[in-house]
């Protein structure tokens, strides 16, 4: 099969490839169709970065499997080229966990957008890598919902979903995707199709769909994913409560959960995103306040009701300066979009804004903000705060020009040490947007070297040779080695004489 | 008593069950992990272990982050002791496995849940971090002590339900509930599992919110159990009891539901008899309760997510091997795997079932990269892994 011009003037393949190359693009045409490859540079480009823009590589080719059989035959090419690969969903990620390796192919699952079955007899759906996060909510709604809702949920993959272990603004209650995968077809780095779990719960094996859901691509690629839906609340309650400072709000966030109450959502802003929200979305909450608390409280309605007056009295406790209550869907859906509007909004108050993704200890709070303050006036650059209040997940957004010299630098570093500050206060390096390869340089912050080849033993478990999607996660670069044998004692040590280390 | 083993090892840190792991792969030894030992029973029958690694002197309770809602525990904490000293910040794992001497650790590496498990999920979903030794003889981290984290790998969700085939935990972090302040059960009881089943489905599509949610089966006949916790649990409850008599059931309401559940959770092991844990397709309730009846089994359930544990006393051995057989075949493809069993019947069936040879590679080559050598309780697991 010969490969044809992609847009008349470039050839596939350029004619000083190398021939492995040539053959392989040449088998991925035959695999998926000549139109299903990207070659030109021109059209690569597209695919050279995901949502973090601050990384940028052009793979060798982009091949768009149609099918599992075909994403199969797609990484066996790759495999018996020995050519690195990285699978993409939507290409929304916050980590570069989706970008492609230099003369390696990028997999792209767009065309794998089908959901196969809406089961709601046994609240399963079965779908496809490519199906977006909202459109499982959409076919099983409103009845049932799936819970896990990034804020990218409108465009964001669940195959994209399964690989970062995406959370979001309902997760404090609900959980994360690995709470909700029950199922997976993974293709493996050679083309191994696995199928793991299914609609049922329990299978006999080692868990791992635990351990696939959140590796970030690099232990192979879902082809197919059956989650758990569940039927939608009863009731919903919303809330935004106004305070004078954050850390009024945080006591706020405490009182509530340590009350026992687990709301569905408990999301805070504060003045500077506030701000910025405001000229996006148009909600018109007050400006002078220090934080926006939005409270919503989801559930069998007479249980709702009762919680909601206990939450609004301890906002009045904690000299709130206002609450407001949604009264309607769309009053509702308005706080919603304020708070869903936080990071694009930064754009509108700052030239380019850097967001960070960090975990603490919810009780850690206070301090760790004050530790932001701090660390934000010594750089002489804001941070704006928007965080997932319960579960104590931050996303600084820290604002800086790149035309002034050395600004971009500086912001990197200053959400260097914004990382550097969670980890200390016994959090984590990334709550939802990964590790990648934005974050691979914080690892070993986090943890030690023991760690890391604990983490590499499961690695080279499901991919001895280390070319699904390398350069990412792990800080340094890793082989794997042979499995030993069984091990057999050597007549010196079993005399004494020798000891092994 | 004729010793079981030919030693043991009781490390009281993480360093020293490391070391021991590590002695062992050198001397060629097997290794069991024991915690009280109520489960030792469970996985493939094999031969004494060279070495028991107990985890007796792993037992603190090494923090309380209560304003996190975490928990940092050594594995050999009894589990009963662990609740008692939560519950007095008014919190708790939100796990009830049967079994009172039952350590946290044993329920984390056997994967063990009970009627909570509607609400709040398997072990898997409650550990957010580990510390582990490995048989290499380090010590490693996963996870952290946040709720929400995704940096590097989840190992502990690998280890979680590892029967302490792949090395030890040392240490689990736990994420932790409010315990319920009041609790209410609706009950719907008859003999026909098309009711019952019809009765569960219509529980299960409603937004109820329930804590548990549980099937029971007996010769007298079977049951549906929903229990409803929080300021308005007895008026919820009373709400529900239209769902239960709509498909036929008689209704009642327990509002000191805690023998009802004690019994459920029972109902999960037997002493002498064999029990089998079948993870169904949830709408397949209908066809395992049937199965249950006809093979004279009692059974209990999480009626909503497919997973009932079906109880065959008072069997010859010969007989009870057959009926798990039997069992097997009627409720293909679904998991049946047995549980507790005299040794008899361990010894005649495979307690986990065929296991598809494509999965099974690749479980073993986990295996192989966290013990090459085989020296964690080889051939308990798995496939003889």
């Amino acid at each position: 099969m010969t490969s044809h011009p992609q847009l008349g003037d470039e050839p596939a393949a350029p004619p000083g490839a190398e021939a492995p190359t040539r053959a392989l693009i040449e088998r991925l045409q035959a695999i998926v169709g000549n139109e299903h490859v990207i070659v030109h540079p021109h059209q690569l480009k597209v695919y050279e970065s995901d949502g973090l823009l601050q990384y940028a590589q052009r793979p060798r080719a982009v091949a768009l499997p149609g099918s599992t059989a075909e994403v199969s035959e797609v990484v066996r090419a790759c495999h018996e080229h020995e050519v690195p690969w990285v699978a993409r969903g939507s290409g929304s990620g916050l980590s570069g966990g989706a970008l492609p390796v230099e003369d390696g192919v990028l997999v792209s699952l767009t065309r794998m957008n089908r959901i196969l079955d809406v089961d709601l007899a046994n609240q399963r759906v079965v779908c496809q890598p490519g199906v977006t996060n909202i459109a499982i909510s959409e076919a099983v709604g409103p009845e049932f919902f799936y819970p896990p809702d990034p804020s990218s949920q409108i465009v964001c993959s669940i195959g994209g979903n399964v690989a970062e272990n995406s959370g979001g603004a309902h997760c404090f209650k609900y959980g994360f995707t690995t709470n909700y995968v029950c199922g997976l077809q993974v293709v493996l780095h050679d083309g191994t199709v696995v199928r793991l779990g299914g609609k049922e719960l329990e299978h006999p094996g080692y868990d791992v769909i635990g351990a696939f859901v959140g590796s970030e691509g690099t232990l192979g690629v879902a082809t197919e994913i059956t989650v758990r839906v569940i039927p939608s609340p009863e009731a919903v309650r919303t809330l935004v409560a106004f305070f004078p400072t954050p850390r009024a709000a945080g006591e706020v966030v405490s009182d509530i959960v340590t009350g026992g109450v687990v709301p569905g959502a408990i999301e805070m802003m504060d003045n500077l995103t506030i701000r910025a929200s405001n000229q996006m979305a148009g909600a018109g909450w007050p400006e002078d306040v220090g934080a926006a608390l939005v409270v919503e409280l989801d559930g069998a309605e007479s249980e709702c009701d009762t919680q909601f007056e206990r939450v609004q009295a301890i906002c009045s406790r904690h000299d709130a300066v206002d609450i407001q209550v949604a009264g309607s869907p769309d009053e509702r859906a308005l706080m919603w979009k304020m708070r869903k509007a936080a990071f694009p909004a930064m754009g509108r108050i700052s030239p380019h804004y850097y967001v960070q993704d960090g975990v603490i200890p919810r009780s850690k709070l206070p301090e760790v903000l004050d530790r932001i303050d701090e660390l934000a006036a010594r750089y002489g650059l804001p941070v704006g705060n928007v965080f997932h209040a319960g579960d104590g997940n931050l996303h600084p957004l820290v604002c800086y020009d790149e035309r002034v010299e050395g600004e971009a630098e500086r912001a990197e570093e200053l959400a260097g040490e914004i990382i550097v500050a969670c980890v200390e206060a016994g959090g984590s390096i990334t709550g939802e947007h990964g590790v990648g390869v934005d974050k691979k340089r914080y690892m070993s912050k986090m943890f030690s070297e023991a760690d890391l080849e604990a983490f590499q033993k499961l690695r080279c478990a499901f991919d001895p040779t280390g070319r699904t999607n390398p350069g990412k996660v792990m800080p340094t670069p890793r082989l794997c080695g042979e499995v030993p044998g069984p091990y057999r004692e050597h007549p010196l040590e079993r005399a004494g004489l020798a000891e092994r280390f | 008593m004729p010793a079981a083993h030919a030693s043991t090892a009781d490390p009281s840190t993480a360093a020293e069950a490391a070391e021991a792991l590590r002695a062992a792969v050198v001397a060629g030894q097997r290794v069991r992990i024991a915690g009280h030992g109520t489960k030792l029973g469970w996985g493939a029958p094999i031969p004494l272990p060279d070495v028991e690694l107990r985890t007796t002197s792993l037992a603190r309770v090494v923090a309380h982050n209560a304003g996190d809602f975490t928990a940092i525990v050594e594995p050999g904490v009894p589990f009963a002791r662990l609740q008692a000293e939560l519950s007095g910040e008014g919190q708790m794992v939100a796990l009830d496995p049967p079994g009172a001497e039952a350590t946290i650790g044993g329920i984390v590496a056997t994967g063990d849940s009970g009627p909570l498990r509607h609400r709040y999920l398997a072990p898997r979903d409650l550990v957010i971090g580990m510390q582990l030794a490995l048989p290499d003889g380090s010590v490693a981290r996963a996870g952290g002590k946040v709720i929400k984290n995704v940096a590097g790998y989840d190992l502990a969700k690998l280890f979680t339900g590892s029967y302490g085939t792949l090395g030890a935990i040392v240490q689990i972090a736990l994420r932790l509930h409010p315990r319920p302040r009041r609790t209410a059960t609706a009950i719907g009881t008859g003999d026909d599992p098309a009711r019952l089943a019809a009765a569960a489905a219509a529980v299960a599509s409603r937004p109820l919110e329930a804590d548990s949610f549980d099937v029971g089966w007996d010769a007298r006949g079977g049951a549906i159990l929903v229990r409803l916790s929080g300021d308005t649990a007895a008026d919820r409850v009373a709400r529900t009891l239209p769902l239960l008599a709509g498909a036929g059931l008689e209704t009642s309401i327990d509002e000191d539901d805690g023998a009802l559940w004690a019994r459920q959770r029972e109902g999960q092991r037997s002493h002498d008899g064999v029990v089998v844990r079948v993870s169904a397709a949830p709408a397949q309730l209908e066809h395992v309760l049937r199965t249950a009846r006809d093979a004279g089994a009692t059974l209990v359930g999480r009626a909503g997510l497919g997973l009932s544990w079906l109880r065959l006393d008072g069997l010859a051995d010969a007989t009870a091997v057959a009926r798990v057989q039997e069992l097997r075949e009627a409720l293909a493809p679904a998991p049946v795997v047995v549980l507790d069993a005299p040794a008899a019947v361990r010894d005649a069936v495979d307690p986990w079932g065929p296991a598809d040879p494509v999965h099974l590679a690749l479980l073993r080559s986990v295996k192989a990269r966290f013990d090459p050598t085989g020296a964690c309780a080889p051939g308990l697991f798995v496939g003889g892994i």
